[in-house]
């Protein structure tokens, strides 16, 4: 009886969970114009529409040229400050902790407040740049998470071999060190791009006409014209973010097996 | 201190110095920038320079002194169009009637550009013989005002300057905190009730049924906010799925409206957050060794005397870390009420951004992001208190 229980819930909770990540996908291949249930015929003109409306082109063209600029920003930014980090305790390993986690808790509205007042005077408003800044700060803490974990799985026994078989500092950090954290860097500079192309407050705040990003223009179609390219973008992300979770699964287990050797 | 140590402090500074001074200046300073614009406020004091400096003798209830007339005048005469624009709109805002007002008393002193010529205001309208009006203007003078952040709490100060609830007709901004309480404390209740038990199950099985629940939370973390957002929006339409499966199995006559009710942004928001309930929850869970159940059944307690006495006690740090995660991300939740909701479930965000791009009310907005911020960061301080896992996102 009590299996049974379990099972239903189990099934009703998966089933929660995963639905609504799915349930708008079909609908991208649907004929209809009408963003709805039931289905009429197959068609893939809302891909079409995607990639030659001037408006979705243009989103994704934002939404590439800011989100790569941000993962790299971030990726340098980040991999510095936790090699800075690497090996501290107490009051430094707590000052970081507080400082560079930061930016996930504050309410991302309040940061866009304060960036606007900001930006205004910089002349920073409505530009690339801004925008880029904006989610450069607030996708630079995964980084430092993903460098960090890496940097601590690093077997500090592989650096003194390395040093005791002659190398300099320098030579020990970029054949040895840097190549067993690259997996980490990686998946943080994954990480940023994906936070960035997700990112729809700061970008509302931050970004002109110009800057509208893809996630940007789909919150205002959801909120002004349901269109079905909404269900074309969300197939989109989902098939991305599918891959990028795919790399980084590879990228983890690539490094476990450079760790550890080949798995039997 | 060595040579040694000291080259490398050296070396951890000039690593850790560039995303120390990038957050200082794009995170840090915009956080206090929010702080001052909350309670700063120079837009009428820089209108009305003169005016300022010859309020003195003025009871307050009585007409403005032939001073503060000529002070006013040549304040008019000498701020910029676009210095006097802005504080006519606020002043406008503060009580109706200052646009007009002020735009018929420029008109009047272009039509006698010679400062030399007297003008005399109450002739010019008799408005400007209500101290009321002069009250607006000189109780904003000075630049440092704690107006916002009472308003915020939707309390003002009267003519005596003792503070004091606002008139209902203007109260509008106290009603969305407590809405955004209500709605994330409903929001966390919720994820206690599925990812309690949620957690308990896949920390009871092994192996792949195991590895299929943890998915099954982590996927939803990976994928885009703005795809589950319009994911529910299908869902949730009249003619969706949820509605289409209640009439279809005869459970409902009609279709139960969701899209922009409370119970659609509660249920998508509890959606969006249960993973960061269960997985604290499990966390601790995993950790609980495996024979303290079998051993309260041995002892004789029942499996639900056993769950209340042995194993809710040690999961309690995982429920109270994810519960405190689950509350602090909640209100400040912005795109699912803002997609999802009507009027009656826009939060917080939705208010300070209403502020800051419809209305171009900074300090309004600053105050309420103040308040929200100072919110966060008390909670975010108890969970590092509390911690068990400072990650919000992997």
């Amino acid at each position: 009886m009590l299996r049974l229980w379990k099972l239903a819930f189990g099934l009703l909770a998966v089933l929660f969970l995963l639905v609504p990540m799915f349930a708008i996908l079909p609908l991208a291949f649907n004929d209809s114009s009408i963003l709805t249930y039931p289905m009429t015929g197959v068609s893939m003109r809302w891909f079409s529409e995607l990639v030659e409306e001037n408006i979705w082109r243009r989103a994704i063209l934002n939404s590439l040229i800011i989100g790569l600029s941000t993962a790299v920003f971030a990726s340098v930014l980040g991999t510095l400050a936790a090699l800075g980090l690497r090996g501290s305790t107490g009051r430094l390993a707590r000052f970081g902790n507080l400082i560079f986690l930061m930016p996930m808790v504050a309410p991302i509205v309040v940061l866009g407040v304060g960036m606007q007042l900001m930006f205004t005077r910089l002349g920073l408003n409505n530009t690339y740049l801004g925008v880029i800044i904006a989610h450069t700060v607030i996708s630079v803490p995964f980084v430092v998470i993903s460098v960090s974990a890496a940097l601590a799985g690093i077997d500090p026994a592989l650096e003194r071999a390395s040093a005791n078989l002659g190398a300099s500092p320098r030579a020990t950090f970029v054949h040895v060190t840097l190549p067993l954290a690259r997996p980490g860097i990686l998946a943080g500079a994954i990480f940023a791009l994906a936070t960035s192309l997700d990112e729809v407050v700061l970008t509302l705040f931050l970004g002109g006409a110009g800057q509208r990003t893809l996630a940007r223009e789909m919150f205002a179609q959801l909120r002004e014209n349901l269109t079905p390219v909404i269900a074309a973008v969300s197939f989109v992300f989902i098939v991305g973010t599918v891959c990028l979770g795919a790399v980084n699964v590879f990228l983890r287990n690539s490094r476990r097996f450079r760790a550890e050797g080949p798995a039997e | 201190m060595s040579a040694r140590t000291r080259r490398r402090l050296l070396a951890r500074g000039a690593l850790l110095s560039p995303l120390v001074l990038f957050l200082f200046f794009f995170f840090f300073v915009p956080l206090f920038n929010v702080m001052r614009s909350a309670i700063y406020d120079p837009v009428i004091a820089r209108a009305f320079p003169v005016l300022s400096r010859s309020v003195e003798g003025w009871d307050r209830a009585g007409p403005p002194t032939p001073d503060m007339q000529e002070a006013l005048i040549a304040d008019l005469r000498g701020t910029t169009p676009e210095v006097l624009g802005d504080a006519v709109r606020r002043l406008n805002g503060m009580s109706s009637g200052f646009r007009s007002l002020m735009s018929k008393t420029t008109r009047a002193l272009e039509a006698a550009p010679d400062p030399a010529t007297r003008v005399d205001l109450l002739a010019v309208d008799a408005r400007w013989g209500d101290p009321l009006r002069w009250q607006a203007i000189v109780d904003n003078l000075s630049p440092y005002t704690d107006r916002f952040l009472l308003a915020a709490f939707d309390l003002e100060r009267d003519s005596t300057g003792a503070i004091a609830a606002m008139p209902p007709e203007r109260a509008a901004n106290f009603a969305y905190f407590t809405r955004t309480f209500v709605i994330s404390a409903l929001v966390t209740g919720l994820c206690i009730l599925i990812g309690l038990p949620y957690a308990m199950l896949a920390a009871s099985v092994r192996g792949r049924q195991r590895q299929l629940l943890l998915a099954a939370v982590l996927i939803p973390m990976w994928t885009s906010i703005l795809v589950r957002a319009s994911s529910w929006f299908i869902l949730m339409q009249d003619q969706g799925l949820i509605n289409g499966a209640l009439i279809g199995s005869g459970l409902s006559e009609a279709a139960v409206p969701l899209l922009f009710t409370r119970t659609g942004v509660v249920l998508s928001m509890t959606h969006m957050l249960l993973p960061f309930m269960v997985l604290p929850v499990f966390n601790v869970l995993v950790a609980i060794p495996g024979n303290l159940m079998p051993a309260a059944a041995a002892l004789g307690a029942n499996p639900l005397r056993a769950f209340w006495h042995v194993l809710l006690p040690l999961a309690a740090r995982g429920i109270v870390s994810g519960s405190l995660l689950v509350f602090m991300t909640s209100i400040g939740f912005y795109i699912l009420p803002a997609i999802l909701g009507g009027p009656a479930e826009q939060l917080i965000s939705s208010l300070i951004a209403m502020y800051s791009t419809k209305a171009a009310n900074w300090p309004m907005a600053s105050a309420l992001g103040l308040i929200l911020f100072g919110i966060t960061s008390m909670l975010y301080v108890v969970f590092g208190r509390i911690g068990t896992t400072p990650a919000r996102r992997n």
